[in-house]
């Protein structure tokens, strides 16, 4: 077991690795870089002058020597002004030449300058990421009960009236993106036009105070797009252990339905929706990045949007770090999780 | 003109739709009466929830067909804006209808005084044209890739495996801020991904025929010939455009029109890791099936066995899977358009007029809500179609 958990971690890593530095590449093209330029320097600076600004402050270095320097492996560059100020990727505005650190990457913490926030990266994303580390909270907690209850319903009495109904609402929120979920919701409840009026149709002042009012609505949201596919594998799930042998001899037995579903099917139909919940944490993060865009909550992936459109390159990477990862620790987590609820599935 | 009162918007869709509805009943009354000969086609029409799906499907596939080849259903221009009809509500008439000019606006104006009926009906043929053919794509990368992968396994499923799981393992946003914004476009990354992309397609189709004719060398050429030139041929425009990167070849029929190569690019380039995984999965169950291990005892070809010999064993999953991946693409079509990302921002395609809509949602309901039915009835559809397949494949 420690050998397997090992030998993933350091594919893990090995992804990783190679994701960021996918990522850093696309960033880091030029006429991203020239926009940089642009948007931090003057608009109308000429091409000349352009590549000068990113010389100095080490911009035009090759792509593998720039992402060492942002790992934190090589120090980084500086350069010395005409005026004699010292600027370099480790001087953050406001701190002298001489005190800035001359490694300074992911590996000592350093996560760069955002230039939409003007504030340091790592501070950013841990405030946006806490945000949405809530959100996702209050969906797992909506979405996993529910979805295993419909599937274990739907599941325990295959081909019934109740299956079919059941099965029917788990393919229609499937079907149903979340902008399409969240707009609707939005008309039906929130809007003026309608007249309901029972939630908030903005999440906003959710970040500050979190009320059913106005958290509601985003929560269900992202719960019901990945509630649908959750239900529907737990169901497959438990309609075979319910055809399984073991179940025919209880009920030969004696035991009543009740005890047969809760004592005897549950435990074993749930190992496979458990690989299949923590699989859907990825797409949650994609759900994530819609939700708070049409609910204007300002958590990690409205964060992500503002990052990639106003080309805030050190924020952009930081997010994508912190969403790879996420994604890439879940994979491991189903995998150690499966083979441990799973006895069948040797890991040698 | 008055206003149309709700009943009469309602009949008046209903009427403008009547070409789609005509079409629909004869098609379910030819397919219904000859079901028994139309094989897995016709036992479909066994299941209700398949032929609910099919018809769903079925009626947004007509309505693009009929709107853009006859220019029927539509009422107005989706692109034209008429003065004084911004965000009224539907069925309000037109102040000064010209001659020929329908009269009203029957799902009101968005907030640019477009008429959001014609926009969401033509903005079906944009999702009816890209969707299944992205998704074709998406398979042919997948298939070409992922039969060698599990058939040979080693070495070769590693790396390939590796690099799926890579892709895999991006949020898929981030793949779309990364791909389809105007600076990476300017480099012609995306272009040099469809230049690989696209190649799939060519040898899937060339390997396929050549490993079932490789022994008779005349009929081998010929049907190489018929399939692979005008392959080439259209290859080969789809990636040159005139004034981007990629621009050398001189029989440039057509150039694809603003950003819908990248965010077709795009679209194939998240989806074929999953069905890459998906083939390579079956193959490795199917390779160990008796009927293989005759072909390689008649001392057939890895490629022949492959692809005449597995792959046709695996079709039931993959069609169901075809579908469940038109609905996906749908939908990340839609998140592309919501973003505002790669299409041109007036296209009447349904997430960008989602996300107009969305703006004014608290005030106006009606400029965002017919594209967001439209979206989840075509997605509702497919995802039933493909439940209909599968029980109905899984019965014998």
């Amino acid at each position: 077991m420690g050998l397997f958990i090992l030998r993933r971690v350091g594919v893990m890593l090995l992804t990783a690795l190679c994701l960021t530095y996918v990522v850093f590449f696309m960033t880091n093209l030029y006429p991203n870089l020239e926009k940089l330029a642009k948007t931090q320097g003057n608009f109308r600076m000429s091409d000349e002058a352009v590549a000068s600004w990113l010389d100095d402050r080490g911009y035009l270095q090759s792509t593998p020597k720039k992402y060492a320097e942002w790992i934190g492996v090589i120090p980084s560059k500086r350069t010395v002004l005409e005026d004699g100020t010292e600027i370099g990727r480790c001087i953050p505005p406001g701190v002298e030449a001489a005190d800035a650190p001359s490694f300074c990457g992911i590996l000592q913490g350093y996560w760069g300058w955002s230039t939409v926030f003007k504030k340091p990266v790592g501070e950013i994303v841990g405030t946006r990421l806490s945000l949405t580390g809530f959100l996702m909270l209050c969906v797992m907690l909506l979405m996993v009960p529910s979805a295993l209850l419909i599937g274990v319903l739907a599941g325990m009495r295959e081909g019934s009236t109740l299956d079919r109904s059941l099965s029917t609402v788990s393919i229609t929120t499937t079907a149903t993106p979340e902008y399409v979920s969240g707009v609707i919701f939005i008309a039906v409840f929130a809007s003026s036009a309608v007249g309901l009026k029972w939630f908030k149709g903005s999440a906003t002042k959710a970040m500050e105070d979190p009320t059913f009012e106005n958290f509601f609505l985003p929560v269900l949201t992202i719960s019901l797009y990945g509630m649908g596919y959750i239900a529907r594998m737990t169901r497959a799930s438990m309609a075979e252990v319910m055809t399984a042998q073991y179940i025919r001899t209880a009920r030969l037995k004696g035991v009543s339905f009740g005890n047969i579903v809760m004592k005897h099917a549950l435990r074993n139909a749930l190992i496979a929706p458990f690989t299949v919940i923590m699989l859907q944490i990825p797409w949650l993060l994609n759900g994530v990045v819609i939700v708070e865009t049409l609910f204007n909550y300002k958590g990690f992936g409205w964060t992500l949007v503002q990052a990639a459109s106003n080309n805030d390159i050190e924020l952009l990477l930081g997010v994508s770090v912190v969403s790879v990862v996420v994604v890439l620790v879940t994979q491991l987590i189903s995998d150690i999780g499966y083979v441990y609820l799973n006895p069948r599935i040797s890991v040698t | 003109m008055e206003p149309l009162s709700f009943g009469g918007v309602t009949s008046a869709i209903l009427w403008q739709f009547m070409p789609v509805w005509i079409s629909l009943i004869a098609l379910f009354a030819v397919s219904i009466t000859y079901k028994r000969k139309l094989g897995l086609y016709g036992k479909l029409f066994d299941s209700t929830i398949g032929m609910i799906g099919f018809a769903l499907v079925m009626f947004w596939v007509f309505t693009a067909f009929y709107s853009t080849v006859f220019d029927l259903i539509y009422t107005h221009d989706p692109l034209a804006q008429v003065s004084r009809m911004k965000n009224k509500v539907p069925g309000t008439p037109l102040p000064k209808p010209g001659d020929g000019d329908y009269a009203h606006y029957l799902l009101g104006g968005d907030k640019l005084a477009r008429d959001v009926f014609s926009r969401m009906v033509v903005g079906s043929a944009i999702v009816v044209a890209i969707a299944p053919l992205a998704t074709l794509f998406a398979f042919m990368v997948g298939i070409t890739l992922g039969l060698p992968a599990g058939y040979y396994g080693g070495r070769l499923d590693t790396v390939l495996s590796f690099l799926a799981n890579l892709i895999l393992a991006f949020p898929v946003i981030l793949l779309f801020y990364l791909l389809v914004t105007p600076e990476i476009v300017a480099t012609g990354l995306p272009q040099y991904m469809a230049v690989v992309l696209f190649v799939f397609p060519l040898v899937f189709c060339g390997v396929l025929i050549h490993s079932r004719y490789r022994t008779q060398p005349s009929k081998n050429a010929l049907r190489l010939a018929i399939v692979l030139i005008p392959l080439i041929l259209i290859y080969m425009s789809l990636i040159n455009e005139s004034g981007s990167k990629i621009a050398f070849w001189p029989l440039d029929f057509f150039d694809i029109p603003g950003g819908t190569l990248v965010v077709f690019v795009s679209v194939v380039f998240v989806n074929s890791p999953t069905v890459f995984r998906i083939v390579r999965g079956l193959t490795l169950d199917i390779k160990t099936r008796d009927y293989v291990a005759a072909a390689q005892t008649r001392g057939e070809r890895p490629w022949y066995i492959m692809l005449w010999e597995i792959l046709p064993n695996a079709r039931g999953p993959l069609i169901v899977d075809f579908c469940l991946r038109i609905g996906y693409t749908t939908i990340l079509l839609g998140t592309l358009g919501f973003f505002g990302l790669g299409l041109p921002p007036e296209s009447p395609d349904w997430g960008s007029t989602i996300n107009e809509g969305r703006k004014l949602l608290s005030v106006y309901l009606h400029p965002a809500l017919p594209p967001a039915i439209a979206l989840l009835s075509l997605v509702l559809g497919l995802n039933l179609l493909a439940d209909g397949l599968r029980e109905e494949s899984l019965r014998d």
